[in-house]
């Protein structure tokens, strides 16, 4: 930390500690959202905040809640500075935890600047539209839900489904076509698991990334107020090393939900008015705050791809947590717990997944020109089939007509050789459409409408065009 | 100058402010960062302020301005980028990088730049409040032009052709003795309606390209509009087409707390593309308003009356003018949200009990007017406010308290954006009230819209009606009747009300050529009943080559389509009647 302030504020007038908030006797020349030391009876120290200042009170959110805070010896120090995290290109490969103190046992780094921790809005004027092409290496995503740099696209999952697992595959295949670049992870695991945590560190260690790697890491254990600033702490280090170090940085945040359940008690401990589910109303701005810091700049080299990963609670996507991601987000992953149960991986449903940057990312010169038709083609084509699936459930599938018949079992092919793909298996792009043409050879070829016929001549397979 | 005596988030609480006023705009701090007067209680002040409240200390200064929110009017606006506080953010591009600091002023008209004037109205001419005197070519597309501000009339005593900047007198006009100087500029407070003659009955269509809103749920001009939808419904990408292709002399974008790429997006790509109008840049007949999520919640609150304000404005000048605002539910929320910190006590879901009130004073100063002073002339706002309700529930209060103003509907629907169908606009839920209102306007140009449209969405209800008892039976225990029925359902459906925003041709689509294809598909329905009725099966009706062509309509362009419709009329009385004699 810096040492800007020569003499150092401090009071021991306490009125009131409670939750994770302090309410103390009004010290002059506080800033709002500086930083305080709460050194308790016995020597320890905690870190808060000053989240309401006026003159007769201070309110201080304390991380780390205020257990053990007495009323008489407790001394609250202000720092007179606002938090930031010590930031330096020595990060990569390091562990930190959700106050930015390293965890691993290393020394301390010795920063090449200090960011403030909310960064600053994008001037949306200097903004890039994203247009480079991620290649993850799985056909859903490439084909169907193509992934650009700049991007924020999160990943919907439900307890017990394989998000951890899709995440680390796409970390371990990412790579954008004919550029080597320099390339950073920013890690943030918020409010999961040990082993959870623990089960990324190893498959980063596999691929060798760890090296190129910042993990932030709060797990079930640590304090709960630690979560609010953990993803912030991880966005300033991607913040650093994008636009100061020109590296393309994905920043993987696991499990948002967790966020958003630290948001809602801390709302409630400041007894603020409640809006749906409990969830405070501020929730969309701030979660805004943390997802549009990913991006593209006009003149900068480097770019922020943010992946976040969220457990939809009772698999609802209409719950708050999901719900106001996908209103920031560029489209989302959904996770099919149908799917799964058909022991397909990847379980990703193909109907409610989207990615809204897509268009710029595909096409001639960045995959290949048929691309968006194959898109759309693919798309009705199995959604067609689904529709068909569900009403010969009711009328059986004799009923149906030759034709439906071959709808019928699109899909069911669909999902056994688009959709799935083994956890290891890398498929290109071009790969991934030509599945796609040789699953349209099973349709009558005058049923490929969205389709423009320069392509059907190009690329459907010949001599196996389906029955009409 | 008073101090500061609280700060809580964007609320910001100031001591010793006796003789402030509600809605002044104040400086706060070191930084003078812009604030507004929501309250005054006894010396106290209560502001919320429009940028980041870090670092902000108990006793530091707030200093009152002594004049209320307003925006700047004058040539530059067009093609500008505006924050919510309308301060130019190229400009802040140039001043303080990539970031947005605090603090950082910048005006939104350019002081330095000249423009040519030509007077309209000579010496010795008596003018009113709102009367043109005279015109500056601002972009290839508007002329913009110089009015007598409110507040202002009297006998022209000089007045110049020349070049000026927005801040040099132009013209000078004299009232009983007091003689008062006109520049290219005038303000105007953004909260309260600009004056004119009369209110009109909105009229006329405003063509947007999109079928399905322009043949099947008109909106006129002077209309008001809301487009609810759950996220991945498309909203964004319908928002854009209307912004791109709206028929309209000038379209003001207010991107009111949405997302980043897609205004940088939007940006971006009207630099590039043509007003299929005019062939000039589309950027020279729109404004932007950015205020992406991430920026400050209190001026998301102001930039949708900072976009009214600039549209009423060009409407006095004559023009008729579509704002589009994406999204009046992150407006609302910025509002609950200083509701909520200000303690007051919420309505409905925690919005504050003033939110359907708030909403009406933005949606009706919508509206077709006759404007003040002359030469007469007509000028129109459009509104289509977007709203975003939590997890596609159209019954929170958002969109509830909305649909009791707005007079045309159109609804996005999760179920078509699953099946992308796009435009999701339902065709069961969605309405229009202007459906008489546009009525001359498509009698001088497709008489036969009132009836095909008719039609057309008596099938589709029909169709909605059949899908119910195809889910129970299956397609194929249906009579043939109502094979055909369906069959022809989904050539309404795909063939025309699914329309591709990024397909080069059909993105526009001309109101005749809508027409052209909706008769086309009726013309079909027409011929395959005479088919049916001698014996002919739908199965074989269904592997026509005509469903394949009339399937392939869209691609062709405007210009040529209605001699193509023609030979396809032909063709399709030749073909499906050669059928017919087959098998006679």
């Amino acid at each position: 930390m810096s040492f800007s302030s020569l003499y150092i504020k401090e009071g021991r007038a306490i009125r009131k500690a409670k939750g994770a908030l302090l309410i103390v006797e009004s010290i002059p020349g506080v800033e709002f959202n500086e930083i305080v030391d709460v050194q308790l009876g016995n020597g320890e120290i905690k870190r808060g905040q000053a989240i309401d200042i006026g003159e007769e009170a201070i309110v201080i959110q304390v991380f780390g809640g205020v257990s053990e805070v007495d009323l008489i010896d407790s001394k609250v120090r202000f720092k007179g500075e606002t938090l930031k995290l010590p930031v330096s290109i020595d990060m990569l490969g390091r562990f930190f935890n959700g106050m930015g103190e390293p965890i691993d046992g290393g020394p301390p780094i010795i920063p090449d600047n200090y960011m403030e921790v909310n960064g600053e809005p994008m001037n949306p004027a200097a903004r890039q539209p994203p247009a480079e092409f991620i290649e993850t290496g799985i056909s859903v995503i490439d084909g169907l839900n193509a992934l650009v740099r700049g991007q924020k696209l999160p990943i919907f999952s439900g307890a017990g489904l394989p998000h951890n697992r899709i995440a680390a595959q796409i970390i371990r295949q990412a790579t954008v076509k004919g550029e080597a670049g320099k390339f950073a992870l920013v890690f943030a695991a918020i409010g999961i698991s040990y082993d959870e945590a623990s089960f990324f560190m190893k498959n980063l260690e596999g691929t060798g990334a760890l090296e190129r790697t910042v993990a932030f890491i709060n797990t079930a254990s640590d304090p709960v107020i630690e979560r609010i600033s953990t993803p912030r702490m991880a966005l300033t280090a991607a913040d650093y090393m994008a636009w100061e170090q020109d590296m393309h940085v994905l920043v993987i945040l696991t499990d948002m939900t967790n966020y958003c359940e630290a948001l809602r008690e801390l709302s409630s401990m400041r007894e603020e008015i409640p809006s749906r589910r409990g969830y405070p109303g501020y929730m969309y701005t701030d979660l805004a705050t943390i997802y549009e810091r990913a991006g593209r700049l006009m003149g900068k080299e480097g770019s922020i791809t943010i992946m976040p990963i969220l457990t939809m609670p009772d698999d609802d996507i209409t719950h708050p947590i999901p719900d106001l991601t996908g209103y920031i987000t560029e489209g989302q992953i959904v996770l099919s717990r149908n799917l799964e149960r058909k022991g397909i991986y990847l379980p990703i449903d193909v109907f409610l997944s989207l990615s809204r940057m897509m268009k710029e990312g595909i096409g001639p010169g960045k995959t290949r020109d048929d691309h968006n038709n194959v898109f759309m083609q693919s798309y009705a084509a199995y959604s067609e089939g689904c529709y068909l699936r569900e009403i010969s459930t009711i009328i059986g599938a004799e009923s149906l007509s030759e034709r439906d018949k071959v709808y019928l079992t699109f899909a069911d092919e669909f999902e056994r050789k688009f959709v799935s793909q083994g956890e290891f298996e890398k498929r290109k792009v071009e790969d991934t459409l030509d599945i796609a043409w040789s699953l349209f050879s099973m349709l009558p070829e005058r049923d490929l409408r969205l389709i423009s016929e320069e392509f059907v001549r190009k690329y459907l397979p010949k001599g196996e065009s389906g029955s009409p | 100058m008073g101090k500061i005596w609280r700060v809580s988030g964007p609320l910001v609480i100031a001591d010793e402010m006796k003789g402030s006023q509600v809605y002044e705009i104040v400086e706060i701090g070191k930084a003078g960062l812009v604030g507004e007067i929501t309250g005054l209680d006894g010396d106290k002040a209560i502001i919320q302020a429009h940028e980041d409240t870090l670092g902000l200390k108990v006793g530091d200064k707030v200093e009152g301005t002594g004049r209320i929110l307003s925006v700047e009017l004058g040539p530059g606006i067009v093609g500008s980028i505006y924050d919510g506080l309308q301060k130019s953010l190229l400009t802040l591009v140039e001043e303080s990088g990539s970031f947005i600091k605090r603090g950082v002023k910048a005006l939104a008209l350019d002081r330095n730049k000249k423009w040519h004037f030509t007077p309209t109205v000579k010496a010795g001419d008596i003018l009113g409040v709102g009367s043109i005197i005279g015109t500056v070519p601002e972009t290839s597309i508007i002329e913009h032009r110089i009015m007598v501000p409110p507040g202002f009339k009297g006998t022209i005593r000089e007045i110049h052709e020349g070049d000026y900047t927005v801040d040099e007198t132009v013209a000078w006009l004299e009232y009983e003795g007091k003689v008062s100087e006109l520049t290219l500029k005038q303000e105007w407070p953004v909260r309260k309606p600009r004056p004119y003659e009369q209110r009109l009955a909105p009229s006329g269509l405003l063509a947007t390209g999109m079928r399905v809103m322009d043949y099947m749920f008109p909106l006129a001009l002077g209309g008001k509009a809301a487009i609810p939808g759950g996220f991945g419904t498309g909203k964004t990408v319908a928002l854009q087409q209307l912004a791109k292709w709206a028929q309209t002399h000038l379209n003001i974008y207010v991107g009111c707390g949405e997302r980043g790429n897609e205004m940088s997006d939007v940006l971006y790509s009207f630099r590039k593309l043509k007003d299929p109008n005019t062939g000039e840049l589309l950027q020279d007949k729109e404004i932007f308003i950015a205020n992406t999520s991430n920026m400050p919640v209190v001026a998301r609150e102001a930039s949708i009356f900072v976009g009214i304000t600039v549209a009423e404005y060009f409407r006095d000048m004559g023009y008729d003018v579509l704002l589009i605002a994406d999204s009046t539910s992150r407006w609302a929320e910025a509002m609950r949200e200083m509701g909520g910190r200000l303690e007051e006590m919420p309505g409905e879901e925690g919005f504050p009990s003033y939110l359907g009130s708030r909403l009406s004073s933005f949606y009706e100063r919508a509206g077709m007017v006759e404007c003040l002073g002359r030469p007469e002339r007509k000028g129109s706002v459009t509104v289509i406010g977007a709203v975003s309700p939590p997890g596609a529930d159209f019954s929170e209060p958002v969109t509830q308290n909305t649909l009791r103003i707005v007079d045309a509907l159109y609804s996005l629907d999760v179920s078509l954006a699953n099946k992308r169908h796009f435009p999701t606009i339902n065709w069961l839920t969605s309405y229009s009230l202007y459906t008489d209102a546009v009525g001359d306007w498509w009698n001088g140009v497709y008489p036969e819209w009132a009836n095909t449209r008719t039609a057309a969405l008596k099938i589709l209800q029909q169709e909605a009606e059949l899908e119910e008892i195809v889910r129970l039976v299956g397609p194929e225990a249906l009579p043939e009747g109502d094979k055909l029925l369906l069959l022809v359902a989904r050539m309404l459906r795909e063939d025309f009300l699914q329309q591709s925003a990024y397909h080069e041709i059909d993105a526009y689509c001309a109101p005749l050529k809508a027409g052209l294809m909706i008769t086309t598909i009726m013309k079909f329905y027409e011929l395959a009943r005479e088919m049916l009725n001698s014996g002919i099966r739908v199965e074989e009706i269904r592997s026509s080559p005509m469903v394949y062509k009339i399937s392939r309509m869209k691609d062709i362009s405007n210009e040529l389509f209605e001699q193509k419709a023609k030979e396809l009329w032909q063709e399709m009385e030749q073909e499906l009647a050669a059928d017919k004699g087959g098998v006679l």
